[in-house]
C-alpha cells in the first residue's frame, strides 16, 4: 500500500508517495536523494542513520513517515546555514573528528540536539549525549574535543 | 624558520568538509539510472551439500530480471592469496558455514530482491559440522577442504633459527604459558556496497567498498573469463575497513555477473548481519610460548606455538599464521627463536587481516608472559623491557632488518606521563596499571603475489593553471591517505594542500597501489608520490631558472612561489613558473614507483614479516576492577608511539586514539562467539563494542625518530598502536586483584572466577590449560641472523 505524504524537510515541503511500511531512512536516501543519511544495521543499534524530528534526535531506520507529516525533519544537509556550516561541522573538520565519516552525519545532528538543549555540556554529558553513537575509526576522542570547541565558538558567538 | 610548511602541521584532511556535510559518496550512495537492486541466498547450514537448486518460484516474481546459481559462473574458485584459491561466490556443491552464498537474484527494488531470494529453494543434505580446532583435528573424515597441510589443516609451519633448547639450558627463569585470544570483527560502520555496471561494449565498472581495488581487479579477470583489461574497479570512499574489506567478495562477483545478464547497472548492499558473514576477523589463537630469561631478565631464547581457528575458507590465513610467529622478535633482543604454527579449517566464516594481521595474539601472549616473568624475577615491567630493547640497523634472529628504534623513548615517556613508578602496586584495592610494549609494519615487504613490479606508483602533474592533480591508486578508508599524499606534494612543490586535489583508486586513471593494508600506505605511495613530484619540481625549477638566469639549484620553492633560495625577492608565483616548465618541456605528468627493499630471508616464509621500517608503541593503562561484579574499567590510557615523523600530527593521534579503543573493544568484550553451529551474535547489539561511555581518556604521546626509509622519515600509525593495549590491560587487572586472566575478552565471568579461585587459596588464573594434540613438521632449521648489522640497502628497482 501507497500514501501520498508531505514532508518537511530541512525546511522545505516535500512531496512523495511511498509504500506506508518505508522506513524513513530509505524515504530520505531513496525518495528525497538525501544520501548524507546513512544506515549502519537497520535495526536501532548503531546510530548512524539519526536525523532531527522537532529537534529531538530519532533513529531514520526505526521511524515511518507516515507519522511525520507536519513534523519538522532535519538532515546533515540541512545543518549548514547556506554555504556557511554549522560551528559543530566546522570543529569536526577541524579537528579531525571525521576519519571516515560514515558516522559523521548521525554524530553532528545528535550533537546539535544536545548544545540546542545544553549549550555548555561538561565532557562526561556529552558522552552520555553520544552514547548511542558508535565510531569505529576515532575512539571518540576527537569527537569530543570537537564537541566542546563548537560549543565554545557558538557560546562566543551568542555573547558577541 | 621551519624546515617545512606544510609536513609536521596539524591541517585539516582534504576530505573533511565533503565528510561533516554528509557530501561523500559512498558505494551505496551511488545511483545510476535503469540500476537494479540484488541479494544472496545464504546458507543456513554451517557445513552440508548442495542436493538441488530450484530457482522458478524465484524467477516468476512480478519485478524479478535474473536469478543466478554458481552454475552460471566459470567454475574457477579464487581467493586473495594464489596458495588458498578456495572460494566460490555461489557455492556449488557444497557450503563450509553459515552465511555461504548460493544464489543472486536482482530486480527492480530491493525488497523485491530479497523476497525472490526467499523464494529460492535448496535441498541440503546436513554434514557434521566442525566448530572448534579441537572438533576439526578430531575429524579428519569430515573434512572441510580437499587441501591443505592435512584433514582439516590448511597450513602448519616450522621454522627454528638458532639453537632454542642450548639457549633454555643456560636460562635461570624458563617459563612456558598458555593463552587465548577470542576471535572478533572489525564492525566497519558502513556495511560493504557494490555497483557494478556491464556496458553495453562489454566493458565492467565496478564501484565498490573495497580496501584493494588492485586486487579485486586482478581476481575479476580470473573469475569473469572477461580480459583484465576491460575491466575498470573504482574504490569509493570506505566507511571503515580495519582489514574487513580486504579480500574480494561474493558480492562483488554476483553483482557484476547480474548486470551482465540483465544489462542493467546492479547495486548491492550488505545487511548487518551478512557483515558478520563476510568477517576476515581476527582469528581466534591457541598459543604456547616458552621463554627463557636471564637473573637481569634478558631474554635467552623463544620458542612460540599457534594454532589459529581459521574458518571457513583460505583468505590471507597462510600470512596470518606466519604472522602470528613474525614479529616477536623486533621489539627486543631474543638470540635465538622457534616458531610453530597452524592454521585449522572451522565451520565459521573465514579470518582473515584485522587490525595488526596475526600480531596482537602474540602480542597479548609475550607480553602478558613478560609481565609474569618481571614479577618473578623481582623487576620492574617496564625497566626490564626498557633494558633488552632490540639494537636498531640490525637483523633479528627471524632475519629481520631493524632501523630506526624509539621505544625506549616511548617507555620513558609514558612511565613519566603515567606516574608509573608512584603508582604501580601501590594504587588502593581495585585498581591498578599495566604496560605493554609493541612493533608493527610500516608496510608489508613482498606482495600478495610474488612480483617485480612496483607496490605503489603515483603519477602528479600540474599545468599552466597552477593546477597539481595526484593520480594515486591508494585507498582512504578514513586514514587520511589523499591527505597525506596532498602534503607530501605540497611540501615538495611548496604550495599548499588546498592547492591539490588528489584523485585516488580508479584502475582506469590511477597507477597501481596494492591497497590499503599492512600499514602501507604512507610510506609507499608516499615514497612514489615524492618521486613523481621531485621530477616534476626539476623540470619546473629547470625553465624558472632559465628566466630567472640562475642555475637550478639555486632555487626553493614555497608559499606559492618559486624564488632564489638567497635572493626571496626574485622569483615568480607557482603557476607562472609552472606555465614556464609547460613551455620548455611541453605536458607535465611525471610518475614515481616503490617497492620496498628485497628483504625476506632466505627460507620459506621468509617473505611474511620483512617491512621496509618498524613503528614501535609503548602503552600504560590504569583500570579499576570491581570484584563483586568482576567488571574491568579502563580509567586512563597513556600511549607513546614512534611514528617515524609526524607528517599530520592530529591525523597521527586520530589513529592511534582508535586503536587503542579498537584494543579496549578486543580486551574487555569484543568476541565473535557461536552456538550450535551458528552465529550466536550477528548484530550490533549484541556485538558488544565499546562506546563514548567505555572509552577512557587517551593520552598520546608522539615519539620521532626519522626513519630512514619513510617519506620525510615517517612510519605507520594505524595498526601498531591497537597491540600493546591488550596485554597492558591484562596486566593492570593482574595489579589491581592479583589474578590472571590469560585469554581475551576479560569479560566480568572469567574475573570472578579468578576471584574465586584466589579466594580458595588455588592458582588465581583464568585461561586455557589443553593444547591440541598436534603434530607439527619438522621445524626448517635457519641459522640465527641475531645482532648482524643491517645490510646496506641494496639498489632498488624504483628508488625514492
Amino acid at each position: 500500500m501507497k500514501a501520498q505524504l508531505t514532508l518537511t524537510v530541512n525546511g522545505e515541503a516535500r512531496d512523495v508517495v511511498v509504500a506506508v511500511h518505508k522506513t524513513l531512512l530509505e524515504v530520505l536516501r531513496e525518495d528525497l536523494g538525501l544520501t548524507g543519511t546513512k544506515h549502519g544495521c537497520e535495526l536501532g543499534e548503531c546510530g548512524t542513520c539519526t536525523v532531527l524530528v522537532d529537534g529531538e534526535p530519532v533513529l531514520s531506520c526505526l521511524a515511518l513517515p507516515v507519522e511525520l507529516q507536519g513534523r519538522d525533519i532535519k538532515t546533515v544537509e540541512g545543518m549548514a546555514d547556506g554555504s556557511r556550516l554549522h560551528p559543530l561541522q566546522q570543529a569536526f573538520a577541524e579537528l579531525g573528528a571525521a576519519q571516515c565519516g560514515y558516522c559523521t552525519p548521525g554524530i553532528l545532528l545528535t550533537a546539535e540536539a544536545l548544545l540546542e538543549d545544553n549549550p555548555t555540556p561538561s565532557r562526561d554529558e556529552v558522552r552520555v549525549a553520544l552514547a548511542g553513537n558508535l565510531c569505529r575509526c576515532t575512539g571518540y576522542t576527537k569527537i569530543l574535543d570537537a564537541v566542546e570547541l563548537a560549543a565554545l565558538r557558538m557560546k562566543g558567538a551568542r555573547a558577541s | 624558520m621551519n624546515k617545512f610548511s606544510v609536513i609536521g602541521q596539524s591541517l585539516p584532511k582534504i576530505d573533511a568538509w565533503a565528510k561533516v556535510t554528509g557530501e561523500t559518496r559512498f558505494a551505496d550512495d551511488l545511483l545510476l539510472p535503469r540500476m537494479a537492486y540484488a541479494k544472496l541466498l545464504r546458507s543456513p547450514h554451517p557445513h552440508a551439500l548442495i542436493k538441488r537448486i530450484d530457482t522458478a518460484r524465484a524467477r516468476a516474481l512480478p519485478g524479478v530480471y535474473a536469478v543466478i546459481t554458481g552454475h552460471d559462473l566459470p567454475r574457477v574458485k579464487f581467493g586473495i592469496l594464489p596458495v588458498s584459491q578456495d572460494e566460490e561466490a555461489l557455492c556449488v556443491d557444497k557450503v563450509r558455514m553459515v552465511g555461504d552464498a548460493v544464489a543472486a537474484v536482482a530486480a527492480v527494488d530491493e525488497e523485491t530482491a530479497e523476497r525472490a531470494a526467499r523464494l529460492i529453494d535448496v535441498e541440503y543434505e546436513a554434514l557434521k559440522p566442525l566448530m572448534s580446532i579441537q572438533e576439526s583435528l578430531a575429524n579428519p573424515e569430515a573434512r572441510i577442504h580437499e587441501y591443505g597441510d592435512g584433514p582439516n589443516i590448511h597450513k602448519a609451519v616450522a621454522l627454528q633459527f638458532g639453537d632454542v633448547e642450548a639457549a633454555f639450558g643456560a636460562s635461570h627463569l624458563i617459563r612456558e604459558d598458555v593463552f587465548y585470544f577470542e576471535g572478533n570483527t572489525h564492525l566497519p560502520m558502513e556495511q560493504h556496497a557494490a555497483v557494478a555496471h556491464w556496458g553495453p561494449d562489454g566493458k565492467l565498472t565496478l564501484w565498490s567498498s573495497t580496501q584493494t581495488p588492485h586486487y579485486v581487479h586482478r581476481l575479476l579477470g580470473k573469475i569473469l573469463d572477461v580480459p583484465q583489461a576491460h575491466i575498470r574497479v573504482v574504490a569509493a570512499p570506505v566507511g571503515g575497513g580495519f582489514g574487513g574489506k580486504l579480500d574480494p567478495f561474493a558480492h562483488e562477483i554476483a553483482a557484476c555477473k547480474l548486470s551482465q545478464i540483465i544489462g542493467r547497472p546492479v547495486k548491492i548492499a550488505l545487511t548487518r548481519e551478512e557483515v558478520f558473514y563476510v568477517h576476515r576477523g581476527r582469528h581466534p589463537v591457541l598459543m604456547w610460548i616458552k621463554t627463557g630469561f636471564t637473573k637481569d631478565g634478558a631474554i635467552t631464547g623463544m620458542h612460540f606455538r599457534s594454532w589459529l581457528d581459521g574458518g571457513a575458507y583460505g583468505s590471507y590465513g597462510v600470512a596470518s599464521t606466519f604472522y602470528t610467529g613474525a614479529l616477536q622478535t623486533v621489539t627486543y633482543k631474543i638470540p635465538v627463536y622457534k616458531f610453530e604454527g597452524a592454521r585449522i579449517f572451522t565451520n565459521k566464516p573465514p579470518c582473515g587481516p584485522k587490525r595488526g594481521h596475526g600480531t596482537p595474539q602474540p602480542r597479548f601472549a609475550m607480553e602478558c608472559q613478560i609481565d609474569k616473568a618481571a614479577e618473578q624475577l623481582g623487576l620492574d615491567p617496564a625497566d626490564m623491557r626498557r633494558r633488552n630493547l632490540a639494537e636498531p640497523f640490525t637483523k633479528t634472529a627471524n632475519h629481520l632488518t631493524v632501523s630506526t628504534i624509539g621505544l625506549g623513548e616511548c617507555i620513558d615517556r609514558v612511565v613519566e606521563a603515567s606516574g608509573w613508578r608512584e603508582k604501580r602496586g601501590k594504587l588502593p584495592p581495585g585498581r591498578g596499571i599495566g604496560i605493554a610494549c609493541s612493533s608493527y609494519l610500516t608496510g608489508a615487504g613482498t606482495a600478495i603475489y610474488w612480483n617485480d613490479m612496483p607496490h605503489s606508483g603515483v603519477v602528479v602533474r600540474a599545468d599552466r593553471s597552477g593546477l597539481v592533480a595526484i593520480l594515486c591508486g591508494a585507498t582512504d578508508i578514513g586514514q587520511g591517505s589523499d591527505s597525506v599524499l596532498a602534503y607530501l606534494v605540497a611540501e615538495v612543490l611548496g604550495i599548499q594542500p588546498m592547492d591539490i586535489r588528489v584523485h585516488p583508486a580508479d584502475t582506469d586513471l590511477t597507477p597501481v597501489d596494492l591497497g590499503s593494508y599492512s600499514s602501507r600506505v604512507t610510506l609507499m605511495a608516499g615514497n612514489a608520490a615524492i618521486q613523481a613530484t621531485t621530477r616534476l619540481r626539476d623540470k619546473i625549477f629547470e625553465a624558472a631558472a632559465k628566466k630567472l638566469e640562475v642555475t637550478p639549484d639555486r632555487l626553493a620553492a614555497r608559499e606559492r612561489r618559486v624564488f632564489v633560495a638567497d635572493d626571496p625577492e626574485k622569483g615568480m608565483t607557482f603557476a607562472e613558473a609552472v606555465a614556464l616548465g609547460e613551455s620548455m618541456h611541453g605536458v607535465l605528468a611525471f610518475p614515481g614507483s616503490y617497492a620496498p627493499p628485497k628483504r625476506a630471508g632466505k627460507y620459506k616464509g621468509g617473505g611474511v614479516g620483512p617491512s621496509p621500517c618498524y613503528s614501535y608503541s609503548a602503552c600504560v593503562v590504569e583500570v579499576s576492577v570491581d570484584e563483586e561484579t568482576g567488571e574491568v574499567k579502563p580509567t586512563e590510557v597513556w600511549i607513546a608511539h614512534d611514528i617515524g615523523r609526524s607528517l599530520n600530527p592530529l591525523l597521527v593521534e586520530g589513529q592511534v586514539e582508535g586503536s587503542v579503543y579498537m584494543g579496549l573493544g578486543e580486551v574487555l568484550m569484543e568476541e565473535q562467539v557461536f552456538r550450535k553451529g551458528v552465529h550466536k551474535i550477528p548484530s550490533m547489539l549484541e556485538y558488544k563494542s565499546p562506546t563514548t561511555l567505555e572509552t577512557p581518556e587517551i593520552h598520546t604521546i608522539l615519539v620521532e625518530t626519522d626513519d630512514p626509509e619513510g617519506p620525510f622519515g615517517a612510519k605507520e600509525a594505524g595498526q601498531g598502536p591497537l597491540l600493546p593495549v591488550i596485554p597492558a590491560v591484562a596486566n593492570a587487572v593482574h595489579d589491581a586483584v592479583g589474578v590472571r586472566i590469560d585469554e581475551t575478552p576479560i569479560s566480568p565471568d572469567k574475573v570472578i572466577k579468578a576471584l574465586d579461585l584466589k579466594r580458595q587459596g588455588k592458582l588465581p588464573r583464568v585461561g586455557p590449560d589443553k593444547l591440541p594434540l598436534f603434530k607439527f613438521p619438522e621445524p626448517r632449521a635457519v641459522e640465527s641472523a641475531f645482532g648482524q648489522p643491517a645490510e646496506h640497502i641494496a639498489e632498488r628497482p624504483f628508488g625514492r
